[in-house]
C-alpha cells in the first residue's frame, strides 16, 4: 500500500492555501486515515503556525532531505488528532535546500511507515519549491479565488499538472485535478462585482470540487492556531468538511452560494 | 433596493469585464503553452520578411504548433491586406 501524495497548489499568492492544506489534511484525519502535512515554502514556514504545533518544531523537512534527522524525529504529532503529522518546512535554508531526490526519498519514507495520504503544501509561484511540491503528486487541489489574477495563474498550475509531473512524464495517466473556489462572496457576485462559480468553471474548463465562503471565521482560526475545519459550526468549516468528502468519492451538493437575505432596515435603507 | 439608494451612483458591474479579459489571455496563453521559446523571435524576424513584400502588422501573422500523434507542426498563417498581395 502506497500513500497518496496530494498537492495543495495555487500559484498566486494568498489565495488560502496553508489555510487549506491544514483543513484538507485535518478533515482527512478525521476520517480516519494516517496524514502527514507538509509544508514545502522553505525559508517562509507557516504551516505549523496554522496547524498550531510552531513551538513544537525541532526538525524539519530539510533536515530529513539532508539526514540530519530521521522522519520519525521531525514529524510532529498533531494534539487533536494522533493520525495526523505535520513536516515543517525549514525556517533558515534556501529554497535550493530540496532536491528531487531528497523529496522522494521523504514520501517513499512516509509511504513504508503507512501513511495513507501526503498533503504538500506548495509554496506560491513556479519555481523549484513549488515544482518539487507538485511533482510526485497523485492528485491536485488547486487554490482559485474568484478574482483576475488568481483565476489566470491557476490555468497555468493546471498546465504544468498536466504536463512537469512524474505522472506526466512517465506516462502513468494523468494526475487527478480538483479546482477549490476560495474567499467567495456570494453578495458580491450577486451584486455583479464578483466572478461567479460558473465563471470560473466556464473560463478554466473545469467543476469546482467546492466552494469557500469568504468569512472572519478563517482569521479567527488562524489566530488560534486551529485549523478552520474544526470550527464546525461555521459555514467556512462545514464547505472544507464536504469538500474533502467529495475527494473521497462521496457526492454532496454545493452550499453556501447564495447571498443571504437583507433584512427589512436593509431592504429599506440599503446597504 | 433602498428607497435612499437612488442617491448613490451604482458602480459599472464589473465581474462580467473580468471574465471577458480572463476569457481572451486563458485563451491566448492556452495556444502558446509548451510551445518553443524561439517562437515569437520566429514571428517577429518573419514579419521582417515579410514587411519587405507586403504591409502587414504584427498582428496579421499567427503561429502555432500543433502535437498529433508523434509530430508536431509549425503552422503559420499570415492575413493580407486587400488588394495589395501579390504586387
Amino acid at each position: 500500500m502506497t500513500a497518496e501524495i496530494i498537492v495543495v497548489t495555487s500559484g498566486k499568492g494568498g489565495v488560502g492555501k496553508t489555510t487549506t492544506s491544514a483543513s484538507f489534511a485535518t478533515g482527512l484525519a478525521m476520517s480516519g486515515k494516517k496524514v502527514a502535512v507538509i509544508d514545502f515554502d522553505v525559508g517562509l514556514r507557516n504551516l505549523d503556525l496554522i496547524m498550531g504545533c510552531e513551538r513544537r518544531v525541532v526538525y524539519d523537512f530539510v533536515n530529513v532531505v539532508h539526514g540530519e534527522a530521521t522522519l520519525k524525529q521531525a514529524l510532529i504529532k498533531d494534539k487533536r488528532y494522533e493520525n495526523l503529522y505535520v513536516l515543517a518546512a525549514s525556517q533558515t535554508r534556501d529554497k535550493d535546500a530540496l532536491t528531487q531526490e531528497g523529496v522522494e526519498k521523504v514520501l517513499q519514507g512516509l509511504s513504508e511507515d503507512g501513511f495513507d495520504y501526503v498533503v504538500c503544501d506548495s509554496p506560491a509561484g513556479i519555481e523549484k519549491g513549488a515544482h518539487l511540491a507538485m511533482y510526485f503528486a497523485d492528485r491536485a487541489v488547486v487554490v482559485v479565488n474568484p478574482e483576475v489574477s488568481s483565476v489566470r495563474d491557476s490555468d497555468r498550475i493546471l498546465g504544468l499538472l498536466a504536463s512537469k509531473t512524474r505522472r506526466a512524464e512517465r506516462g502513468d495517466g494523468a494526475i487527478v485535478q480538483h479546482l477549490l473556489l476560495t474567499r467567495y462572496n456570494p453578495a458580491r457576485v450577486a451584486a455583479g462585482e464578483m466572478l461567479s462559480v460558473s465563471d470560473v468553471e466556464e473560463i478554466l474548463g473545469i467543476k469546482v470540487v467546492g466552494v469557500i465562503p469568504e468569512s472572519e471565521n478563517v482569521l479567527a482560526a488562524s489566530n488560534a492556531g486551529v485549523p478552520v475545519i474544526l470550527d464546525a459550526d461555521s459555514q467556512v468549516g462545514q464547505a472544507y468538511s464536504d469538500t474533502v468528502a467529495r475527494v473521497l468519492g462521496e457526492e454532496r451538493p454545493l452550499r453556501f452560494l447564495d447571498a443571504p437575505k437583507k433584512g427589512f432596515f436593509q431592504r429599506v435603507f440599503g446597504g | 433596493m433602498g428607497i435612499l439608494d437612488f442617491l448613490k451612483r451604482k458602480p459599472e458591474p464589473s465581474a462580467g469585464i473580468a471574465k471577458e479579459r480572463l476569457r481572451i489571455i486563458v485563451a491566448q496563453e492556452r495556444s502558446t503553452r509548451g510551445a518553443p521559446d524561439y517562437l515569437p523571435l520566429l514571428r517577429s524576424e518573419l514579419l521582417e520578411v515579410i514587411k519587405k513584400y507586403v504591409h502587414v502588422d504584427l498582428d496579421a501573422i499567427s503561429i502555432n504548433v500543433e502535437r498529433d500523434s508523434g509530430h508536431e507542426v509549425l503552422e503559420l498563417s499570415v492575413a493580407l491586406p486587400d488588394g495589395k498581395s501579390g504586387s
